[in-house]
């Protein structure tokens, strides 16, 4: 089979994968990206979620072909010369995380968001963001997140 | 429950190399109490160290493992306090696993902060004071002349310092003091401050490493087929489409179902969806929820062990003026870690080395040694952190998946369950049935308290009581003459585990709402009629008046809503809560939970706060939705549109109080649980006057 071209993190790389492959496997297995999470294989708890263009996409059911061509950000890419994502920053700042698992996932769903809605309600956050499975209970600390990285509030 | 020991300090420059750390400088090995249910290791039971570099950064490791609940901070926060250290150079890290220099390692029962609160605070004093008599020697003064200040030594006198980098090879050197001084609490300033968590970075740039990320040189990648049915086998199986599957390399046999190997995650689950495998389903093939509630109906009915028995219950239920009766269903829960479980193994003929994820990294070491045949000193344990453990991660049935089919082909493996897998695999919260009975006399004052128990057995010791079967609810706090709480045991095959609270998450719920039941039977207000059956448990009486204070209770709640109060205590903490809801077209809604949590003493305010805001969701996925059922033999769910888990529409706002005078230093990572099933179906109560005495909740109807 031909190798399929992706390009992920501003980075261009081939890959000799089946093309139903789901993303989430490339990203991880082939090329090594352990940031994005597999958790339940069905795009039910999103600890999968990577930009595809810029999209929230659900890596574990979106195949490598259907990525072809788009660019990908994983939360390893989310990250500029600057420093941290404002996303990242504000995440530290409320202490978002406990055990952290489901993170990536949920701030590349919250990096979207912003990116198109750059000052969302709370219904705005409710509708983007309650996909995304938090077994610890982050929820309120992720929304005030949001809200301070959309006021542009991080340190 | 063993007895306290002080803490045991060595110091060891020679064990820096052992323990991988870069450098030389100070290093404090010192012991935490074993306590727990296992003995007392032989003679080394240092589980936590203290190192101090020459560039000054001090690293704690530790044998608490972080899940989430912030064990990589709060032990840190309580040795730097004592350290007098200057906590922006500190870190944290799981130590490695080593049980002669550690003694057991692992963490469950919310015990990290409870069991080793003084002695952490000992080896942070006795570091102290060795750096201070370095300093002194150095300068040839008076140790009482000189002070610690963050993180230095000051001569008061001449105004001379030096920093703990500077100090830790020659207070190597110095001899461990007994019976250092600790700080006079008034004077803290790490302990007891919402501190920024040590490990929050990692974990939003994807560098964090969770099991399921490692990456070991050869690994291949591996799905373990399990038996569907509890007790069932392998009877046959044909591999031969699944070897076709490109990257597919091996499929065998293992003691726990069908390995099947492969290159990666993707061909492992096209091989394995590929394996045609036939079962001898074993002696449970009709297992279903249905027979089980039936047999425990009936069980609940028969004699049990006497948990509790004070006064004459059935005299005195006899001869009062009301009785109150109810039953009340709690089903098997799954934990359903956002992680599945996983483990990656390194089995060889005279060694052997597991990645794991993991609670028990003492239980992962025997395990594999169990399995491989090796002495447990021939195994080495990495603990990774935990994308959730809640308790199961205390078991190690993932862990011999990994070391079965790494010896099984002689390479490292991978074992990544899928969540089905995870789902289907058993380790449950215990199912189980209540009878429960009380009695008013005329004035409205309840005489008699009848709790009959009928559940799966979870740990039932020597005496053939199982004491988590009855915690929540033999300890019941009201001041009720006649008491009777007992445990009929269930034997069934589906094999159960500590589910975050273990069996306070099953009896808070009940008697929490039964003890409302007879408040409103008695036509009093549910939080004044607990407060004057409370005057022997002045903590819980404080946090309930707490909880209900500042949640406006007696205060009209905003239309269309009602509050409902519980009170439990749970490893050492007393946790009162008050939820306000509402319900519209059968569906319930949590607005809002207000909690005070007694835990004693508080390491950090805002860990504390995050785990109660955890706790309640935890607690709310299992009373609006969890349950796992059982038809012909199988489970019935494989994954979260079966198994809901709330989600950010569905998060109530969470307040928390905290009390901490000082009482016994509680533990904080399961007690805020229990409490929020019955303050939630005491609200429902309130407002439709429904009461709810099944779990989930589901849909009203």
């Amino acid at each position: 089979m031909p190798p399929i071209t992706l390009t992920v993190n501003g980075k261009t790389h081939q890959v000799n994968v089946a093309p139903d492959t789901p993303l989430l496997w490339v990203l991880r297995d082939t090329l090594g990206l352990t940031g994005t999470k597999y958790g339940c294989g069905t795009g039910q708890c999103l600890a999968c979620t990577v930009h595809l263009d810029g999209a929230a996409s659900f890596s574990c059911v979106v195949p490598v072909s259907a990525a072809q061509g788009k660019k990908i950000t994983t939360i390893e890419g989310l990250a500029n010369g600057n420093g941290l994502h404002p996303v990242q920053r504000a995440w530290i700042e409320e202490d978002v995380p406990q055990c952290g698992y489901c993170q990536s996932g949920q701030i590349m769903a919250a990096t979207a968001l912003l990116a198109r809605n750059p000052n969302p309600t709370d219904s705005d956050i409710d509708a983007a963001m309650k996909g995304n499975l938090c077994r610890c209970g982050t929820y309120n600390r992720i929304r005030r997140a949001i809200h301070r990285a959309a006021k542009g509030a991080v340190e | 429950m063993s007895a306290r020991q002080p803490a045991r300090l060595v110091t060891r420059r020679e064990f820096v190399e052992t323990a991988a750390i870069a450098g030389t400088g100070l290093l404090i090995g010192f012991s935490l109490p074993a306590g727990r249910a296992a003995p007392a290791a032989s003679n080394a039971e240092l589980n936590a160290w203290i190192h101090i570099g020459s560039d000054d950064v001090i690293t704690i490791l530790t044998s608490e493992y972080e899940m989430g609940q912030g064990v990589l901070t709060s032990i840190p926060q309580i040795l730097a306090e004592e350290l007098d250290a200057d906590w922006t150079k500190v870190r944290s890290r799981h130590a490695p696993t080593d049980s002669r220099k550690y003694g057991m390692q692992g963490t469950f029962g919310s015990t990290s902060i409870r069991q080793g609160y003084n002695n952490l605070r000992k080896a942070g004093a006795a570091a102290r004071e060795m750096l201070l008599r370095a300093a002194a020697e150095t300068w040839s003064v008076d140790p009482a002349s000189c002070q610690t200040e963050n993180g230095t030594v000051v001569h008061t006198a001449s105004g001379r310092r030096l920093t703990y980098g500077q100090l830790a090879e020659r207070a190597a050197r110095v001899p461990p003091p007994e019976n250092p001084r600790l700080k006079d609490p008034r004077d803290f300033r790490i302990v007891g401050k919402s501190l920024k968590r040590l490990d929050v970075t990692p974990k939003v740039t994807g560098a964090a490493v969770f099991g399921t990320d490692v990456r070991v040189p050869g690994m291949l990648t591996a799905q373990v087929v399990h038996p569907p049915y509890f007790g069932g086998r392998v009877k046959s199986f044909d591999a031969t489409r699944a070897l076709a599957v490109p990257g597919v390399r091996h499929v065998v046999e293992i003691p726990t179902g069908v390995a099947v190997i492969a290159d990666d995650f993707w061909s492992a689950k096209q091989g394995r969806d590929a394996l045609s495998v036939t079962w001898d389903p074993g002696p449970h093939a009709d297992l279903s929820s249905e027979k089980i509630t039936s047999l425990l109906r009936d069980l609940v009915k028969k004699p049990g062990m006497v948990a509790r028995s004070e006064g004459d219950v059935a005299q005195a239920i006899e001869g009062a003026a009301r009785r109150i009766e109810a039953t009340y269903e709690v089903p098997y829960l799954a934990h359903a870690c956002m992680e599945p479980l996983n483990c990656t193994a390194d089995v060889r003929a005279d060694r052997c080395e597991v990645w794991a994820a993991t609670q028990s990294p003492t239980g992962t070491q025997q395990a594999a040694a169990r399995i491989t045949g090796l002495a447990p000193e021939r195994v080495t344990v990495h603990a990774l952190l935990m994308g959730g453990g809640f308790g199961r991660r205390t078991q190690t049935d993932f862990v011999a998946d990994a070391v079965h089919a790494s010896k099984a082909i002689g390479r490292p493996v991978k074992v990544i369950w899928t969540r089905e897998d995870d789902m289907a695999a058993g380790y449950y919260r215990p199912v189980g049935y209540n009878q429960l009975t009380a009695a008013l006399d005329a004035a409205g004052r309840p005489v008699a308290w009848r709790h009959l128990i009928a559940s799966a057995p979870l740990r039932v010791g020597q005496n053939g009581m199982d004491a988590t079967a009855i915690e929540g609810a033999a300890n019941l706090p009201y001041a009720i003459p006649n008491v009777y709480v007992s445990w009929a045991r269930a034997d069934l095959p589906v094999p159960t585990h500590f589910w975050r609270s273990v069996g306070n998450s099953q009896n808070g719920f009940i008697t929490e709402s039964f003890i409302d039941e007879v408040a409103h039977a008695a036509g009093k207000d549910p939080v004044a009629f607990r407060l004057a059956l409370l005057a022997g448990h002045p903590r819980h009486a404080r946090a309930l008046k707490l909880a209900a204070e500042k949640a406006g209770w007696g205060t009209p709640p905003p239309a269309g809503r009602a509050r409902g109060a519980a009170v439990l205590e749970a490893f050492g903490s007393i946790t009162a809560e008050v939820a306000e809801v509402s319900v519209s077209g059968g569906a319930v809604r949590v607005h809002k939970v207000v909690c005070a949590v007694d835990c004693g003493v508080v390491i950090n305010p805002d860990i504390v706060a995050a785990q109660i805001e955890s706790a309640v969701a935890f607690g709310l996925s299992a009373a609006l939705y969890g349950e796992i059922t059982l038809e012909a033999g199988r489970v019935r769910q494989k994954n979260f549109d079966d198994y809901p888990i709330l989600r950010m529409d569905e998060m109530p706002a969470v307040e928390t109080h905290i009390i901490a005078e000082g009482d016994p230093v509680g533990g904080i990572g399961e007690a805020g649980t229990p409490t929020i099933a019955p303050a939630l179906c005491n609200a429902i109560f309130a407002l439709t006057g429904k009461r709810i005495r099944k779990l989930p909740i589901g849909r009203l109807t």
